[in-house]
Protein backbone atom coordinates (compact mmCIF):
# COMPACT_ATOMS: atom_id res chain seq x y z
CA UNK A 1 0.00 0.00 0.00
CA UNK A 2 1.47 3.38 -0.91
CA UNK A 3 1.01 6.42 1.32
CA UNK A 4 -1.88 7.78 -0.68
CA UNK A 5 -3.77 4.50 -0.43
CA UNK A 6 -2.93 4.33 3.26
CA UNK A 7 -4.44 7.79 3.83
CA UNK A 8 -7.60 6.82 1.96
CA UNK A 9 -7.91 3.73 4.13
CA UNK A 10 -7.44 5.82 7.29
CA UNK A 11 -10.15 8.27 6.17
CA UNK A 12 -12.51 5.37 5.49
CA UNK A 13 -11.83 3.98 8.94
CA UNK A 14 -12.29 7.35 10.65
CA UNK A 15 -15.70 7.95 9.06
CA UNK A 16 -16.59 4.34 9.78
CA UNK A 17 -15.68 4.76 13.47
CA UNK A 18 -17.50 8.04 13.96
CA UNK A 19 -20.37 7.18 11.62
CA UNK A 20 -21.01 3.91 13.46
CA UNK A 21 -21.16 5.72 16.80
CA UNK A 22 -23.14 8.60 15.30
CA UNK A 23 -21.17 11.61 16.52
CA UNK A 24 -17.56 12.60 17.06
CA UNK A 25 -14.54 14.83 16.53
CA UNK A 26 -14.31 14.43 12.79
CA UNK A 27 -12.73 17.72 11.64
CA UNK A 28 -9.55 17.60 13.68
CA UNK A 29 -9.18 13.86 13.08
CA UNK A 30 -9.19 14.28 9.30
CA UNK A 31 -6.74 17.19 9.28
CA UNK A 32 -3.84 15.12 10.70
CA UNK A 33 -4.18 11.98 8.54
CA UNK A 34 -1.16 12.76 6.34
CA UNK A 35 0.99 13.70 9.34
CA UNK A 36 0.18 10.36 11.02
CA UNK A 37 0.61 8.37 7.80
CA UNK A 38 4.07 9.73 7.03
CA UNK A 39 5.24 9.51 10.64
CA UNK A 40 4.26 5.89 11.17
CA UNK A 41 5.17 4.61 7.70
CA UNK A 42 8.43 6.47 7.03
CA UNK A 43 9.94 7.59 10.32
CA UNK A 44 8.84 6.03 13.56
CA UNK A 45 10.54 3.02 15.08
CA UNK A 46 7.87 0.87 16.78
CA UNK A 47 6.72 -2.71 17.20
CA UNK A 48 2.96 -3.43 17.15
CA UNK A 49 3.63 -6.71 18.95
CA UNK A 50 5.50 -4.94 21.72
CA UNK A 51 3.84 -1.53 21.96
CA UNK A 52 5.72 -0.56 25.14
CA UNK A 53 9.17 -1.54 23.78
CA UNK A 54 11.94 0.47 25.42
CA UNK A 55 13.74 2.97 23.26
CA UNK A 56 10.90 3.15 20.72
CA UNK A 57 9.98 6.41 19.07
CA UNK A 58 6.86 7.93 20.57
CA UNK A 59 3.95 10.05 19.45
CA UNK A 60 1.98 12.18 21.87
CA UNK A 61 -1.20 13.48 20.29
CA UNK A 62 -1.73 16.44 22.57
CA UNK A 63 -4.97 17.38 20.79
CA UNK A 64 -6.36 14.20 22.29
CA UNK A 65 -9.80 14.56 20.70
CA UNK A 66 -8.22 13.34 17.42
CA UNK A 67 -8.21 9.83 18.93
CA UNK A 68 -10.29 8.37 16.07
CA UNK A 69 -7.51 9.20 13.56
CA UNK A 70 -4.80 7.68 15.72
CA UNK A 71 -6.87 4.54 16.39
CA UNK A 72 -7.40 4.02 12.65
CA UNK A 73 -3.65 4.19 12.05
CA UNK A 74 -2.78 1.91 14.97
CA UNK A 75 -5.37 -0.67 13.86
CA UNK A 76 -4.04 -0.68 10.30
CA UNK A 77 -0.51 -1.19 11.59
CA UNK A 78 -1.59 -4.20 13.67
CA UNK A 79 -1.54 -2.82 17.21
CA UNK A 80 -5.01 -4.29 17.72
CA UNK A 81 -7.80 -5.87 15.75
CA UNK A 82 -9.59 -3.62 13.29
CA UNK A 83 -12.96 -4.71 14.68
CA UNK A 84 -12.17 -2.54 17.70
CA UNK A 85 -12.75 0.53 15.54
CA UNK A 86 -16.48 -0.10 15.53
CA UNK A 87 -16.53 0.12 19.33
CA UNK A 88 -15.38 3.77 19.39
CA UNK A 89 -16.88 5.52 22.41
CA UNK A 90 -19.28 2.68 23.21
CA UNK A 91 -19.63 1.62 26.85
CA UNK A 92 -16.61 -0.43 27.91
CA UNK A 93 -14.58 0.38 24.77
CA UNK A 94 -10.79 0.47 24.56
CA UNK A 95 -11.09 3.39 22.14
CA UNK A 96 -12.49 6.37 24.05
CA UNK A 97 -13.06 9.76 22.44
CA UNK A 98 -9.77 11.07 23.88
CA UNK A 99 -6.45 9.17 23.77
CA UNK A 100 -5.83 6.93 26.79
CA UNK A 101 -2.45 5.20 27.29
CA UNK A 102 -3.92 2.65 29.69
CA UNK A 103 -6.69 1.52 27.37
CA UNK A 104 -5.27 1.50 23.84
CA UNK A 105 -2.09 -0.34 22.76
CA UNK A 106 0.18 2.10 20.94
CA UNK A 107 -1.03 5.26 22.65
CA UNK A 108 1.99 6.80 24.38
CA UNK A 109 0.26 9.37 26.58
CA UNK A 110 -3.20 10.10 27.92
CA UNK A 111 -4.46 13.39 26.52
CA UNK A 112 -7.72 15.33 26.15
CA UNK A 113 -7.20 18.17 28.59
CA UNK A 114 -5.63 20.51 26.07
CA UNK A 115 -2.10 21.76 26.65
CA UNK A 116 -1.01 18.97 28.96
CA UNK A 117 0.07 16.46 26.32
CA UNK A 118 2.63 18.86 24.95
CA UNK A 119 4.33 19.26 28.33
CA UNK A 120 4.22 15.47 28.72
CA UNK A 121 5.99 15.18 25.34
CA UNK A 122 8.68 17.55 26.60
CA UNK A 123 9.09 15.40 29.71
CA UNK A 124 9.34 12.26 27.59
CA UNK A 125 11.96 13.90 25.33
CA UNK A 126 13.91 14.90 28.44
CA UNK A 127 13.67 11.31 29.73
CA UNK A 128 15.01 9.96 26.47
CA UNK A 129 17.95 12.38 26.64
CA UNK A 130 18.70 11.26 30.21
CA UNK A 131 18.63 7.61 29.11
CA UNK A 132 20.65 8.21 25.93
CA UNK A 133 18.37 5.83 24.05
CA UNK A 134 18.30 7.90 20.85
CA UNK A 135 14.52 7.83 20.58
CA UNK A 136 12.70 10.51 18.62
CA UNK A 137 9.71 12.04 20.32
CA UNK A 138 6.93 13.34 18.11
CA UNK A 139 3.93 15.35 19.19
CA UNK A 140 0.95 17.09 17.58
CA UNK A 141 -0.75 20.17 19.02
CA UNK A 142 -3.79 22.07 17.75
CA UNK A 143 -3.89 25.75 16.83
CA UNK A 144 -6.74 26.35 19.27
CA UNK A 145 -4.80 24.34 21.84
CA UNK A 146 -1.93 26.81 21.34
CA UNK A 147 -3.96 29.36 23.30
CA UNK A 148 -3.21 27.41 26.50
CA UNK A 149 -0.40 29.06 28.48
CA UNK A 150 1.01 25.62 29.27
CA UNK A 151 2.07 25.23 25.62
CA UNK A 152 4.39 28.22 25.94
CA UNK A 153 5.75 27.19 29.32
CA UNK A 154 6.71 23.85 27.80
CA UNK A 155 8.06 25.52 24.68
CA UNK A 156 10.50 27.61 26.70
CA UNK A 157 11.68 24.66 28.74
CA UNK A 158 12.23 22.49 25.66
CA UNK A 159 14.44 25.01 23.88
CA UNK A 160 16.25 25.95 27.08
CA UNK A 161 17.18 22.30 27.48
CA UNK A 162 18.08 21.84 23.80
CA UNK A 163 15.67 18.96 23.31
CA UNK A 164 16.54 18.35 19.67
CA UNK A 165 15.04 14.87 19.89
CA UNK A 166 11.60 16.51 20.05
CA UNK A 167 9.79 17.10 16.75
CA UNK A 168 6.40 18.76 17.06
CA UNK A 169 3.62 19.47 14.63
CA UNK A 170 1.29 22.43 14.88
CA UNK A 171 -1.88 21.31 13.10
CA UNK A 172 -2.73 24.73 11.75
CA UNK A 173 -6.23 24.02 10.45
CA UNK A 174 -7.37 27.54 11.32
CA UNK A 175 -10.38 26.53 13.38
CA UNK A 176 -11.42 25.72 16.93
CA UNK A 177 -14.89 24.98 18.36
CA UNK A 178 -16.31 28.50 18.37
CA UNK A 179 -14.98 29.54 14.96
CA UNK A 180 -11.81 30.56 13.20
CA UNK A 181 -8.76 31.04 15.39
CA UNK A 182 -8.24 34.56 14.04
CA UNK A 183 -11.78 35.51 15.14
CA UNK A 184 -11.70 33.87 18.58
CA UNK A 185 -8.21 34.73 19.85
CA UNK A 186 -5.49 34.91 17.24
CA UNK A 187 -2.21 33.02 17.67
CA UNK A 188 -0.62 34.76 14.68
CA UNK A 189 2.16 35.04 13.71
CA UNK A 190 2.56 31.44 14.83
CA UNK A 191 5.88 30.58 13.20
CA UNK A 192 7.55 33.73 14.51
CA UNK A 193 6.39 32.93 18.02
CA UNK A 194 8.02 29.51 17.89
CA UNK A 195 11.21 30.96 16.43
CA UNK A 196 11.50 33.55 19.17
CA UNK A 197 10.86 30.80 21.71
CA UNK A 198 14.07 29.19 20.46
CA UNK A 199 12.76 26.49 18.15
CA UNK A 200 13.67 25.44 14.62
CA UNK A 201 10.58 26.12 12.53
CA UNK A 202 9.70 24.38 9.29
CA UNK A 203 6.62 25.61 7.47
CA UNK A 204 4.58 23.20 5.40
CA UNK A 205 2.37 24.94 2.91
CA UNK A 206 0.05 21.98 2.41
CA UNK A 207 -0.06 19.83 5.51
CA UNK A 208 -2.42 17.41 3.76
CA UNK A 209 0.29 16.49 1.24
CA UNK A 210 2.32 13.43 2.17
CA UNK A 211 5.24 14.66 0.06
CA UNK A 212 5.43 17.99 1.85
CA UNK A 213 5.13 16.38 5.29
CA UNK A 214 7.84 13.93 4.31
CA UNK A 215 10.17 16.71 3.15
CA UNK A 216 9.68 18.53 6.44
CA UNK A 217 10.34 15.42 8.51
CA UNK A 218 13.45 14.57 6.51
CA UNK A 219 14.85 18.02 7.27
CA UNK A 220 13.78 17.84 10.92
CA UNK A 221 15.83 14.65 11.43
CA UNK A 222 19.10 16.48 10.78
CA UNK A 223 18.45 19.75 12.61
CA UNK A 224 20.39 19.99 15.88
CA UNK A 225 20.58 21.86 19.17
CA UNK A 226 16.94 22.96 19.30
CA UNK A 227 13.56 21.25 19.27
CA UNK A 228 11.75 21.49 15.95
CA UNK A 229 8.24 22.77 15.24
CA UNK A 230 6.66 21.86 11.92
CA UNK A 231 3.87 24.33 11.25
CA UNK A 232 1.53 22.41 8.96
CA UNK A 233 -1.20 24.35 7.20
CA UNK A 234 -3.97 21.80 7.04
CA UNK A 235 -7.66 21.79 6.23
CA UNK A 236 -10.06 20.82 9.00
CA UNK A 237 -12.20 17.96 7.69
CA UNK A 238 -9.87 17.34 4.73
CA UNK A 239 -10.72 14.57 2.28
CA UNK A 240 -14.42 14.05 2.99
CA UNK A 241 -16.33 16.71 1.04
CA UNK A 242 -19.41 17.11 3.22
CA UNK A 243 -17.28 17.42 6.34
CA UNK A 244 -14.86 19.84 4.71
CA UNK A 245 -17.80 21.92 3.52
CA UNK A 246 -19.19 22.23 7.04
CA UNK A 247 -16.14 24.42 7.75
CA UNK A 248 -15.99 25.82 11.28
CA UNK A 249 -18.94 23.61 12.19
CA UNK A 250 -17.05 20.37 11.63
CA UNK A 251 -15.26 20.17 14.98
CA UNK A 252 -17.71 17.60 16.27
CA UNK A 253 -20.50 16.42 13.98
CA UNK A 254 -23.42 14.08 13.97
CA UNK A 255 -22.89 11.58 11.15
CA UNK A 256 -25.93 9.75 9.78
CA UNK A 257 -25.86 6.31 8.21
CA UNK A 258 -26.56 7.94 4.82
CA UNK A 259 -23.67 10.34 5.23
CA UNK A 260 -21.44 7.43 6.21
CA UNK A 261 -22.40 5.48 3.07
CA UNK A 262 -22.00 8.55 0.89
CA UNK A 263 -18.53 9.26 2.28
CA UNK A 264 -17.42 5.66 1.86
CA UNK A 265 -18.65 5.66 -1.76
CA UNK A 266 -16.71 8.81 -2.46
CA UNK A 267 -13.52 7.51 -0.88
CA UNK A 268 -13.87 4.22 -2.79
CA UNK A 269 -14.13 6.16 -6.03
CA UNK A 270 -10.95 8.07 -5.23
CA UNK A 271 -9.19 4.76 -4.69
CA UNK A 272 -9.80 3.65 -8.27
CA UNK B 1 -36.05 22.96 27.83
CA UNK B 2 -32.35 22.16 27.98
CA UNK B 3 -30.64 23.75 30.99
CA UNK B 4 -28.18 25.62 28.77
CA UNK B 5 -31.04 27.25 26.86
CA UNK B 6 -32.76 28.28 30.07
CA UNK B 7 -29.47 29.68 31.29
CA UNK B 8 -28.91 31.68 28.11
CA UNK B 9 -32.44 33.10 28.21
CA UNK B 10 -32.11 34.19 31.84
CA UNK B 11 -28.68 35.65 31.25
CA UNK B 12 -30.08 37.71 28.44
CA UNK B 13 -32.58 39.30 30.82
CA UNK B 14 -29.90 39.93 33.42
CA UNK B 15 -27.57 41.51 30.89
CA UNK B 16 -30.33 43.79 29.69
CA UNK B 17 -30.99 44.99 33.21
CA UNK B 18 -27.45 45.17 34.53
CA UNK B 19 -24.66 46.69 32.49
CA UNK B 20 -22.00 45.36 34.82
CA UNK B 21 -22.59 41.76 33.80
CA UNK B 22 -19.93 40.43 31.43
CA UNK B 23 -19.51 36.96 29.99
CA UNK B 24 -16.26 35.15 29.32
CA UNK B 25 -15.88 31.66 27.94
CA UNK B 26 -13.02 29.48 26.75
CA UNK B 27 -13.95 28.21 23.28
CA UNK B 28 -17.22 26.71 24.47
CA UNK B 29 -19.72 29.44 23.60
CA UNK B 30 -21.47 27.16 21.12
CA UNK B 31 -21.46 24.26 23.57
CA UNK B 32 -23.00 26.48 26.25
CA UNK B 33 -25.59 27.84 23.78
CA UNK B 34 -24.30 31.37 24.36
CA UNK B 35 -23.89 32.35 20.69
CA UNK B 36 -26.99 34.57 20.67
CA UNK B 37 -25.74 36.52 23.67
CA UNK B 38 -22.41 37.02 21.95
CA UNK B 39 -24.29 38.56 19.04
CA UNK B 40 -26.58 40.65 21.15
CA UNK B 41 -23.96 42.00 23.57
CA UNK B 42 -20.71 41.91 21.60
CA UNK B 43 -19.05 44.48 23.86
CA UNK B 44 -19.69 42.51 27.02
CA UNK B 45 -19.01 38.98 25.79
CA UNK B 46 -15.47 37.65 25.42
CA UNK B 47 -13.86 34.45 24.25
CA UNK B 48 -10.33 33.87 25.56
CA UNK B 49 -9.88 30.78 23.40
CA UNK B 50 -8.71 27.55 25.01
CA UNK B 51 -7.16 29.27 28.05
CA UNK B 52 -9.13 28.62 31.22
CA UNK B 53 -6.55 29.85 33.72
CA UNK B 54 -6.30 33.09 31.83
CA UNK B 55 -10.10 33.35 31.80
CA UNK B 56 -10.35 33.00 35.60
CA UNK B 57 -7.82 35.70 36.37
CA UNK B 58 -9.10 38.07 33.66
CA UNK B 59 -12.51 37.69 35.30
CA UNK B 60 -10.98 38.56 38.68
CA UNK B 61 -9.46 41.68 37.15
CA UNK B 62 -12.78 42.74 35.68
CA UNK B 63 -14.46 42.10 39.01
CA UNK B 64 -11.95 44.32 40.81
CA UNK B 65 -12.94 47.01 38.32
CA UNK B 66 -16.61 46.77 39.25
CA UNK B 67 -17.89 44.28 36.69
CA UNK B 68 -19.68 41.02 37.44
CA UNK B 69 -18.13 38.31 35.27
CA UNK B 70 -19.91 35.05 34.50
CA UNK B 71 -17.37 32.53 33.18
CA UNK B 72 -18.04 29.24 31.42
CA UNK B 73 -16.25 25.99 30.61
CA UNK B 74 -16.62 22.25 31.31
CA UNK B 75 -16.55 21.36 35.05
CA UNK B 76 -13.02 19.87 35.13
CA UNK B 77 -11.57 22.92 33.44
CA UNK B 78 -13.70 25.24 35.61
CA UNK B 79 -12.23 23.75 38.79
CA UNK B 80 -9.21 21.43 38.80
CA UNK B 81 -7.58 23.10 35.80
CA UNK B 82 -7.84 26.58 37.30
CA UNK B 83 -7.64 25.73 40.97
CA UNK B 84 -4.94 28.21 41.97
CA UNK B 85 -6.44 31.01 39.89
CA UNK B 86 -9.74 30.46 41.70
CA UNK B 87 -7.98 30.32 45.07
CA UNK B 88 -5.81 33.40 44.66
CA UNK B 89 -7.23 35.69 41.96
CA UNK B 90 -10.85 35.06 42.89
CA UNK B 91 -11.34 33.78 46.45
CA UNK B 92 -8.38 35.13 48.40
CA UNK B 93 -8.76 38.46 46.59
CA UNK B 94 -12.50 38.42 47.36
CA UNK B 95 -13.59 38.92 43.78
CA UNK B 96 -17.17 38.43 42.67
CA UNK B 97 -16.85 35.93 39.84
CA UNK B 98 -19.63 33.52 38.89
CA UNK B 99 -18.12 30.27 37.63
CA UNK B 100 -20.32 28.00 35.55
CA UNK B 101 -19.09 24.42 35.17
CA UNK B 102 -20.83 22.51 32.40
CA UNK B 103 -21.52 18.77 32.46
CA UNK B 104 -20.68 17.67 36.01
CA UNK B 105 -19.73 14.07 36.75
CA UNK B 106 -21.25 11.43 34.52
CA UNK B 107 -23.21 13.98 32.49
CA UNK B 108 -19.97 14.50 30.52
CA UNK B 109 -20.89 11.13 28.88
CA UNK B 110 -19.06 10.70 25.55
CA UNK B 111 -16.27 13.09 26.41
CA UNK B 112 -15.00 10.48 28.84
CA UNK B 113 -12.47 10.42 31.67
CA UNK B 114 -10.55 13.61 30.90
CA UNK B 115 -13.76 15.62 30.92
CA UNK B 116 -15.53 13.86 33.79
CA UNK B 117 -15.19 15.66 37.12
CA UNK B 118 -15.96 13.73 40.28
CA UNK B 119 -13.86 16.03 42.45
CA UNK B 120 -14.93 19.56 41.52
CA UNK B 121 -17.27 20.09 44.49
CA UNK B 122 -14.53 18.91 46.85
CA UNK B 123 -12.00 21.29 45.30
CA UNK B 124 -14.18 24.38 45.50
CA UNK B 125 -15.75 23.46 48.83
CA UNK B 126 -12.35 23.24 50.49
CA UNK B 127 -11.50 26.85 49.69
CA UNK B 128 -12.61 29.52 52.20
CA UNK B 129 -15.74 31.56 51.57
CA UNK B 130 -16.86 29.76 48.44
CA UNK B 131 -20.37 28.84 47.40
CA UNK B 132 -21.30 25.72 45.47
CA UNK B 133 -24.67 25.39 43.79
CA UNK B 134 -26.16 22.71 41.55
CA UNK B 135 -29.71 23.18 40.26
CA UNK B 136 -31.59 19.92 39.76
CA UNK B 137 -33.96 21.21 37.10
CA UNK B 138 -34.71 24.10 34.79
CA UNK B 139 -37.13 25.79 37.18
CA UNK B 140 -34.55 25.95 39.94
CA UNK B 141 -31.96 27.22 37.49
CA UNK B 142 -34.33 29.86 36.22
CA UNK B 143 -35.28 31.06 39.69
CA UNK B 144 -31.68 31.07 40.89
CA UNK B 145 -30.10 33.41 38.41
CA UNK B 146 -31.21 36.73 39.93
CA UNK B 147 -30.12 35.51 43.35
CA UNK B 148 -26.76 34.45 41.97
CA UNK B 149 -26.34 37.90 40.43
CA UNK B 150 -27.24 39.69 43.66
CA UNK B 151 -25.12 37.39 45.78
CA UNK B 152 -22.01 39.44 46.49
CA UNK B 153 -19.47 36.68 46.28
CA UNK B 154 -17.87 34.02 44.18
CA UNK B 155 -20.15 31.12 43.34
CA UNK B 156 -19.52 27.86 41.49
CA UNK B 157 -22.52 26.51 39.59
CA UNK B 158 -22.61 22.95 38.24
CA UNK B 159 -24.88 22.63 35.22
CA UNK B 160 -25.99 19.56 33.27
CA UNK B 161 -26.02 21.53 30.03
CA UNK B 162 -28.18 19.21 27.93
CA UNK B 163 -30.31 18.19 30.89
CA UNK B 164 -34.01 18.44 30.29
CA UNK B 165 -35.37 17.68 33.73
CA UNK B 166 -38.50 18.95 35.47
CA UNK B 167 -38.83 18.39 39.17
CA UNK B 168 -40.55 21.55 40.35
CA UNK B 169 -43.72 23.32 39.32
CA UNK B 170 -42.78 26.83 38.32
CA UNK B 171 -45.88 28.48 39.82
CA UNK B 172 -45.79 26.49 42.96
CA UNK B 173 -42.27 26.55 44.31
CA UNK B 174 -40.30 28.93 46.46
CA UNK B 175 -36.64 29.13 45.76
CA UNK B 176 -34.01 30.46 48.11
CA UNK B 177 -30.35 29.91 47.21
CA UNK B 178 -29.48 29.47 50.87
CA UNK B 179 -32.32 27.09 51.78
CA UNK B 180 -32.52 23.40 50.97
CA UNK B 181 -35.70 22.29 49.19
CA UNK B 182 -37.79 19.74 51.03
CA UNK B 183 -39.51 17.89 48.20
CA UNK B 184 -41.21 15.15 50.23
CA UNK B 185 -41.81 15.09 53.95
CA UNK B 186 -41.12 11.81 55.70
CA UNK B 187 -40.30 10.37 59.08
CA UNK B 188 -38.29 7.13 58.70
CA UNK B 189 -35.19 8.19 56.80
CA UNK B 190 -33.71 11.37 55.32
CA UNK B 191 -32.51 11.25 51.74
CA UNK B 192 -30.31 14.19 50.84
CA UNK B 193 -29.72 14.51 47.15
CA UNK B 194 -28.40 16.96 44.58
CA UNK B 195 -28.26 17.44 40.81
CA UNK B 196 -29.26 14.45 38.68
CA UNK B 197 -29.66 12.34 41.83
CA UNK B 198 -32.82 14.23 42.81
CA UNK B 199 -34.76 12.43 40.10
CA UNK B 200 -33.41 9.07 41.31
CA UNK B 201 -34.25 9.93 44.92
CA UNK B 202 -37.84 10.69 43.96
CA UNK B 203 -38.12 7.29 42.29
CA UNK B 204 -36.64 5.74 45.43
CA UNK B 205 -39.26 7.58 47.49
CA UNK B 206 -42.03 5.70 45.66
CA UNK B 207 -40.31 2.32 46.01
CA UNK B 208 -39.80 2.88 49.73
CA UNK B 209 -43.36 4.09 50.15
CA UNK B 210 -44.56 0.77 48.73
CA UNK B 211 -42.56 -0.92 51.47
CA UNK B 212 -44.21 1.31 54.07
CA UNK B 213 -41.10 3.37 54.60
CA UNK B 214 -41.59 7.09 54.81
CA UNK B 215 -38.59 8.86 53.29
CA UNK B 216 -37.94 12.57 53.52
CA UNK B 217 -36.46 13.83 50.25
CA UNK B 218 -34.41 16.99 50.53
CA UNK B 219 -32.68 18.55 47.56
CA UNK B 220 -29.44 20.18 48.66
CA UNK B 221 -28.98 22.46 45.68
CA UNK B 222 -26.51 24.58 47.62
CA UNK B 223 -23.77 22.29 48.85
CA UNK B 224 -21.87 25.15 50.44
CA UNK B 225 -22.88 26.86 52.65
CA UNK B 226 -25.13 24.03 53.84
CA UNK B 227 -28.59 24.78 55.11
CA UNK B 228 -27.68 23.18 58.42
CA UNK B 229 -30.98 24.02 60.08
CA UNK B 230 -33.06 22.04 57.58
CA UNK B 231 -30.62 19.14 57.47
CA UNK B 232 -30.26 18.82 61.25
CA UNK B 233 -33.97 19.04 61.93
CA UNK B 234 -34.54 16.27 59.39
CA UNK B 235 -31.99 13.88 60.87
CA UNK B 236 -33.15 14.66 64.39
CA UNK B 237 -36.51 13.35 63.27
CA UNK B 238 -35.41 10.34 61.17
CA UNK B 239 -32.13 9.40 62.95
CA UNK B 240 -30.59 8.10 59.69
CA UNK B 241 -29.78 9.31 56.24
CA UNK B 242 -28.66 8.48 52.72
CA UNK B 243 -26.79 11.03 50.65
CA UNK B 244 -26.92 10.74 46.84
CA UNK B 245 -24.63 12.73 44.58
CA UNK B 246 -23.02 12.63 41.13
CA UNK B 247 -19.52 13.05 42.58
CA UNK B 248 -16.77 11.12 44.29
CA UNK B 249 -17.73 9.93 47.78
CA UNK B 250 -14.84 12.04 49.09
CA UNK B 251 -15.18 15.79 49.35
CA UNK B 252 -18.71 16.33 48.06
CA UNK B 253 -22.17 16.43 49.59
CA UNK B 254 -21.75 13.17 51.51
CA UNK B 255 -18.64 14.57 53.19
CA UNK B 256 -20.34 17.88 53.89
CA UNK B 257 -23.34 16.27 55.56
CA UNK B 258 -21.20 13.86 57.57
CA UNK B 259 -19.13 16.77 58.84
CA UNK B 260 -22.25 18.61 59.92
CA UNK B 261 -23.85 15.57 61.55
CA UNK B 262 -20.67 14.37 63.26
CA UNK B 263 -20.35 17.62 65.12
CA UNK B 264 -24.01 18.29 65.87
CA UNK B 265 -26.08 15.13 65.81
CA UNK B 266 -24.24 11.94 64.85
CA UNK B 267 -26.45 9.37 63.11
CA UNK B 268 -25.69 6.58 60.63
CA UNK B 269 -25.31 8.02 57.12
CA UNK B 270 -24.70 6.09 53.89
CA UNK B 271 -23.70 7.34 50.49
CA UNK B 272 -24.70 6.78 46.88
CA UNK B 273 -21.71 8.29 45.11
CA UNK B 274 -18.74 7.36 42.96
CA UNK B 275 -16.44 4.82 44.64
CA UNK B 276 -13.22 6.82 44.30
CA UNK B 277 -12.87 6.09 40.59
CA UNK B 278 -12.18 8.11 37.46
CA UNK B 279 -14.69 8.64 34.67
CA UNK B 280 -14.97 6.95 31.29
CA UNK B 281 -16.96 7.23 28.06
CA UNK B 282 -20.52 5.97 27.85
CA UNK B 283 -24.10 7.14 27.67
CA UNK B 284 -25.85 8.40 30.78
CA UNK B 285 -27.81 5.21 31.41
CA UNK B 286 -24.68 3.05 31.20
CA UNK B 287 -22.72 5.38 33.46
CA UNK B 288 -25.51 5.57 36.04
CA UNK B 289 -25.50 1.78 36.27
CA UNK B 290 -21.71 1.47 36.20
CA UNK B 291 -21.17 3.96 39.02
CA UNK B 292 -24.33 2.79 40.83
CA UNK B 293 -25.89 6.25 40.79
CA UNK B 294 -29.40 4.87 40.63
CA UNK B 295 -32.70 4.70 42.41
CA UNK B 296 -31.91 1.03 43.20
CA UNK B 297 -28.72 2.00 45.03
CA UNK B 298 -30.58 4.59 47.07
CA UNK B 299 -33.26 2.05 48.00
CA UNK B 300 -30.65 -0.54 48.92
CA UNK B 301 -28.75 1.82 51.18
CA UNK B 302 -31.96 3.11 52.74
CA UNK B 303 -33.20 -0.42 53.48
CA UNK B 304 -29.89 -1.37 55.04
CA UNK B 305 -30.39 1.47 57.52
CA UNK B 306 -34.08 0.99 58.18
CA UNK B 307 -34.06 -2.76 58.70
C1 LIG C 1 -8.24 22.22 28.77
C2 LIG C 1 -9.34 22.01 27.79
N1 LIG C 1 -10.23 23.00 27.56
C3 LIG C 1 -11.25 22.82 26.71
C4 LIG C 1 -11.41 21.65 26.02
C5 LIG C 1 -12.58 21.45 25.09
N2 LIG C 1 -12.10 21.42 23.69
C6 LIG C 1 -11.91 20.26 23.03
S1 LIG C 1 -11.31 20.48 21.50
C7 LIG C 1 -11.34 22.17 21.67
C8 LIG C 1 -10.90 23.05 20.55
C9 LIG C 1 -9.52 22.74 20.11
O1 LIG C 1 -9.16 23.43 18.96
P1 LIG C 1 -7.89 22.96 18.15
O2 LIG C 1 -6.74 22.78 19.09
O3 LIG C 1 -7.68 23.90 17.05
O4 LIG C 1 -8.31 21.51 17.65
P2 LIG C 1 -8.59 20.99 16.16
O5 LIG C 1 -8.98 22.15 15.32
O6 LIG C 1 -7.31 20.40 15.71
O7 LIG C 1 -9.65 19.96 16.29
C10 LIG C 1 -11.81 22.51 22.94
C11 LIG C 1 -11.97 23.89 23.43
C12 LIG C 1 -10.45 20.63 26.29
N3 LIG C 1 -10.52 19.44 25.70
N4 LIG C 1 -9.42 20.85 27.15
MG1 LIG D 1 -7.72 23.81 15.02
Amino acid sequence: MNLKEFCLQIRKDIIQEIGTFGVGHIGGSLSIVEILAVLYNNYMNFDPNDPKKEGRDRLIVSKGHAGPAVYAVLANLGFFDKSWLLTLNKPGTNLPSHCDMNKTPGIDMTTGSLGQGFSCAVGIALGSKLKHDNAKIYTIIGDGESQEGQIWEASMFASHNRLDNLIAFLDYNGAQIDGEIIDVCSILPASDKWRTFGWHVIEVRNGNSCEEIDDALRLAQILENKPCMIVANTTKGFGIPFVEKAGVNNHSMNISKEQLEMALDELNKQER
Amino acid sequence: MEMRKVLAAELEKIMEENEKVVIINADLAKAAALSNLYQKFPKRCFNVGVAEQNMASIAAGLSSYGFIPFIFTFTPFATRRICDQIAVSICYSKQNVKIFGLDPGITATNNGGTHMSFEDVGIIRSMPQTTVFEPCDEIQLKKSLKQILNYKSMIYVRIFRKGNIKIFDENNCEFDLMKASIIKNGSDISIFCTGIMVEEALKAYEVLKNKNISAEIIDIHTIKPLDSKTILSSIKKTKKAVVAENHNKFGGLFSAICELAAENFPVPIKYVAVEDEFGQVGNLEFLKKYYKLTCESIVEKALSLVE
